[in-house]
């Protein structure tokens, strides 16, 4: 009896003693979340209903952009039902665009192709766009044009977009589809746009059948350059492939290959390499030692290209940490949850705002800040305040709340992946030769890494909250001492490192899965860029994130994506023997702890 | 009065004790689901315990199977190998279930193989893996690499007119067994050392730029290219945008994919990857009467419109059929009687044909060839004539040629050498002195 009550007394003057601030705050967390992933649901459901009904709209739009290259959708060419002036399409045409088997499509393309009214090409482009509907019962034919409504290709007439249902698509397989990109890239070529007449004689150098007495008419009248060029290719490639041409046209040609990088010829090269006459022979081998030279510093170009991006993704991911755990100490486990959240905001308001990928991507940036920061700031005045002395147990509870956040959003939106479109202007390719191109979302996102990074230090080193955050890290109780709230700066530190890690998620929907283990995949990457740049430095963050990018790529090509991976760790390990505080060890008090 | 507590509590508990007990000697027949719920692979596998819960509800409505009601026992092997050897253990020897429907990753099946040998159970396997395995206490509903990569590859060839290739992977035992048969196989098709790259990255990879810059350098060189794609899981997605983003698309260099399936697509934008290809058994787009009732059974049960079918769903659907149809003929669910029973059985697929369960434990199924659309299904654009049987062994690999399975007497054996007529390859003729 007596032992029973002093182990109640014993218990009860633990009681104070315990914290239990940091349950509550995982508490109060989950719940916030539960609310956040109810109204996240409502608003979900809403915007599906907004989303069926401009559904219609968006498909069209995106086939458009997907299929033929820069040709606009619609540009009011009557149909062969009607302008072409024989009235409606050959039965046996309609039969087999309407039939449900994709190979029995064959003979409509031939037929197609073989007329060259301006019908025939809008039909035939209609059909690579994936614009060309049919109704299986009645066999009709309709096309569907950029706004939605329907051309009837038997009677012409032009219905509203919701006239008919029931309508399917006319599919294509590949082999059709290469024959009608060729085919409107033969037709293309009369096309007053330069620009357009550019891609389709690119397309042809590419592809096998063309027809060489047309591409030599062509070529006197053009005035274009680059298309003259492209013409000047595809003639030479043409001399090449015919066994009776001339040595010295065959000279040429290689000669002229050799200098204007053309891949392509690479096989037809090779066999002249083994000609039998000795001037062939030596100015094969010429051209093909001048494009491997021309491919080496294309390769060079593009791997420095790519070891740029991998680091700006890198720094991005990295910046937020270095802010929380460099400069505050805190081991922010939940970081990637973080970034996942950001990545999400970018699917929330896209399917907020349909049809406006671009703008809702822009948007979510200061969303994406604001979000993120917010649950930062709950996970900082709940949780993570109270357990500043404790580094264990801040990596503990953050790995729990980073699992909450997981489990809320597979519970709430869906464990599957979330699709995020790419907007118009960051997809494509920048073409800085014929052959050395860029991304356009890379170098938006090196760009953009670049401006978060710049921000950031000009928060920190011009403003009141920057001198203070550095203020309390360098020395904390003087920093009180002189009258600053550290509370209140490390709960703003703690909201801008977050925000930061959310603006990283909106760069990288753009690359990779929006989904629940987003954060988990990058979470070991961010601790290496910033244990290696040197923790508490932000400028170590943005070198060591750019040197782990470019090493990462320029061992790629040669030891494999994994061995990479492996080199790399073994490599920053081996540096952290040596420099135990990173690149850029940080001076002063700090460095003692 | 605390003796009275206790009494009351032991009370209870026998009550509860007894119910259970009376429940399980003989009221329902037991099916066990292994499907991972949590953890990366949850996103594939908890749609398939989604199906056995609706197939085993309709059988039910059905009147049950022998004149008893079947009862789903679900547990969570959360994605990790060895909780998957440990989950099977518990289905098996405490939960005493009939029959096991599940797994997903080739680890994971060999993680539970020796468990399910051990307690001679019974395990559905439904996804397409890379052969060179098979076991008396498992049926594989998946494809064999015959019955997807090798068509896939003659597709490549004569249709398109392929000439080199660039197998790119996950690295792990599916891929790297599956590209070494289609190696073997290209090598026998004429096709050149120096035309073939193989890639393996790891699972999860996010960044390809330098990989798909390879492979457009690959394929620029005058002579058509393929991509033949054993990546799995996550790393598809960023894969696929960087494709789109270099400009690499089906019509100059296809991709032909061997574990990306409807599911995979509902998370990705698909208006760039039109045209890409995916070589299954099974797509949600045949148009078939079997096929379109699946479908909306699918969706009135999950009560969403929008969920997609795929090819390891078509695989419980026909494995949980021919067990039914198995445990009917031998008139019991012991093992051994149902896999006696089950051996030749057969029973319609869902795109038309039948399928029929194979000594070898494998199925016979049709290989479809399928171009990504851009609403996220696939058209079939090629199919094989009629069913393809399912090969455990591959005859393009020298160690497993002249290999053949089958299970029933007078061979009973799971690798049976046709030359040298021994079980067990090498061992047998040590075993037999």
């Amino acid at each position: 009896m007596a032992n029973a009550t002093a182990r109640l007394w014993i218990r009860l003057s633990l009681w104070p003693r315990l914290n239990l601030w940091p349950c509550l705050g995982l508490a109060a967390l989950l719940g916030l979340v539960c609310l956040a992933g109810l109204v996240g649901l409502a608003g979900q459901l809403g915007a599906d209903e907004s989303q069926a009904e401009a559904g219609q709209v968006e498909v069209s739009a995106a086939e458009g952009g997907s299929g033929a290259e820069g040709v606009s959708p619609a540009e009011g060419v009557p149909p062969a039902g009607t302008g072409g002036g024989g009235g409606a399409l050959a039965p046996e045409v309609t039969e087999s665009l309407a039939s449900s088997k994709v190979n029995d499509r064959d003979a409509a393309i031939e037929a197609l192709s073989a007329d060259p009214s301006d019908g025939t090409t809008e039909i035939l482009r209609a059909l690579l766009e994936g614009r060309l509907m049919t109704e299986r019962a009645t066999k009709g034919l309709f096309i569907r044009d950029g706004d939605g409504g329907l051309l009837d290709l038997t009677t012409g007439e032009r219905l509203a977009g919701d006239g008919k249902n029931n309508l399917r698509k006319v599919g294509i397989n590949n082999r059709q589809r290469e024959g009608l990109v060729s085919a409107i890239n033969n037709r293309t070529l009369l096309n007053p746009d330069p620009s357009v007449r550019r891609r389709a004689a690119a397309g042809l150098v590419a592809s096998k059948n063309v027809d060489l007495g047309l591409i030599s008419g062509l070529l006197e009248r053009e005035t274009d350059p680059v298309v003259a060029k492209g013409y000047r290719k595809i003639l030479a490639m043409g001399t090449l492939q015919n066994p009776e041409a001339p040595a010295d046209e065959v000279v040429a040609a290689l000669g002229f290959l050799g200098e204007n990088l053309t891949p392509e010829a690479r096989e037809y090269m090779r066999n002249r390499a083994g000609s039998d006459e000795a001037t062939i022979a030596a100015a094969a081998s010429a051209a093909m030692a001048s494009q491997d030279s021309q491919l080496e510093h294309i390769a060079f170009f593009e791997t420095v290209f790519f070891g740029l991006s991998l680091g700006s993704v890198l720094v991005l991911i990295g910046i937020g940490l270095a802010i929380t755990f460099g400069v505050m100490g805190v081991i922010n486990m939940a970081h990637g949850e973080m970034v996942m959240l950001g990545a999400y905001s970018v699917w929330a308001l896209q399917s907020l705002m349909p049809g406006q990928a671009g703008l809702a991507l822009i948007l979510a940036v200061p969303v994406a800040f604001v979000a993120t920061g917010l649950v930062g700031a709950i996970l900082e005045l709940t949780i993570i305040r109270h357990l500043y002395s404790r580094p264990l147990e801040t990596l503990l509870a953050t790995y729990g709340v980073s699992l909450i956040l997981q489990q809320a959003v597979k519970i709430f939106i869906s464990s599957n992946n979330r699709s995020v479109e790419t907007p118009a202007f960051m997809s494509g390719l920048l073409y800085l030769s014929d052959h050395l191109t860029v991304t356009y979302s890379r170098l938006y996102i090196i760009g953009f890494c670049l401006v978060v990074f710049l921000t950031i230090n000009l928060v920190m080193r011009r403003t009141r909250l920057g001198l203070q955050v550095r203020a309390v890290t360098q020395n904390r109780p003087m920093a009180q001492a002189m009258g600053v709230n550290s509370r209140r700066v490390d709960t703003f530190t703690f909201v801008l490192g977050s925000g930061v890690a959310g603006m990283a998620g909106v760069a990288l929907s753009q690359l990779t899965n929006v989904g629940p283990n987003l954060g988990q995949s990058y979470i070991v990457d961010s601790f290496m860029v910033v244990v290696f740049g040197g923790v508490g430095n932000l400028w170590g963050t943005f070198l060591g994130g750019l040197i782990i990018g470019m090493a990462n790529k320029f061992i790629e090509p040669i030891n494999g994506a994994i061995m990479a991976k492996i080199l790399i760790m073994v490599g920053i390990i081996l540096f952290i023997q040596r420099h135990p505080s990173g690149l850029f060890p940080q001076k002063g008090r700090a460095a003692a702890l | 009065m605390r003796l009275a507590k206790i009494v009351a509590c032991l009370a209870v508990i026998c009550v509860l004790g007894a119910a259970r007990l009376g429940l399980a000697a003989g009221e329902t027949i037991k099916v066990g689901i292994l499907h991972s719920l949590s953890g990366t692979m949850a996103i594939s596998e908890t749609t398939l315990k989604d199906v056995m819960l609706m197939l085993i509800e309709e059988q039910n409505k059905k009147g049950g199977l022998l004149g008893k009601q079947l009862e789903a026992v679900v547990v969570d092997p959360a994605s990790d190998w060895p909780i998957f050897a440990e989950k099977a253990m518990q289905l098996l020897t405490q939960e005493k279930v009939d029959v096991v429907f599940g797994c997903w990753t080739s680890v994971s099946r060999k993680s539970v193989l020796p468990i399910f040998e051990e307690n001679n159970g019974l395990l559905f396997y439904p996804v397409q893996y890379e052969g060179q395995e098979s076991s008396k206490n498992v049926i594989y509903t998946g494809a064999a690499p015959n019955q997807q990569s090798i068509p896939a590859i003659d597709y490549l060839i004569n249709d398109l007119g392929v000439k080199r290739f660039y197998l790119a992977g996950t690295d792990y035992v599916f891929p790297r067994t599956s590209n070494k048969i289609d190696e073997a196989y290209l090598e026998s098709k004429g096709v050149a050392k120096e035309d073939i790259i193989v890639n393996y990255t790891p699972f999860s990879n996010s960044d390809w730029q330098s990989i798909v810059a390879e492979i457009k350098r690959f394929g620029s060189e005058g002579k058509k290219t393929a991509v033949v794609s054993t990546i799995n899981g996550d790393a598809n997605v960023p894969f696929y945008k960087e494709l789109a983003n270099q400009d690499v698309t089906a019509d100059n260099i296809p991709v032909i994919a061997f574990s990306v399936g409807e599911e995979e697509l509902s998370g990705i934008d698909t208006g760039p990857l039109v045209g890409h290809l995916a070589a299954w058994n099974y797509f949600q787009s045949v148009e078939n009467p079997a096929n379109e009732e699946f479908i909306k059974n699918w969706h009135a049960f999950i009560k969403d419109e929008k969920r997609v079918t795929n090819d390891p769903m078509e695989a419980h659907f026909i494995g949980f059929n021919l067990w039914v149809k198995a445990v009917e003929k031998a008139g019991t669910t012991d093992v051994d009687a149902v896999l006696k029973a089950i051996v030749g059985l057969e029973t319609p697929n869902l795109t038309g044909g039948t399928a029929k369960l194979l000594p070898n434990h494998h199925l016979t199924k049709p290989v479809l060839i399928g171009e990504i659309q851009s609403d996220g299904q696939f058209q079939v654009v090629w199919e094989t004539d009629k069913e393809v049987e399912g090969d455990a062994w591959s005859d393009y690999l020298p160690e497993s040629a002249d290999l053949i399975a089958d299970w029933t007497d007078p061979v009973n054996c799971g690798n049976f050498n046709d030359k040298t007529k021994a079980c067990g390859g090498a061992e047998a003729p040590a075993a037999a002195e």
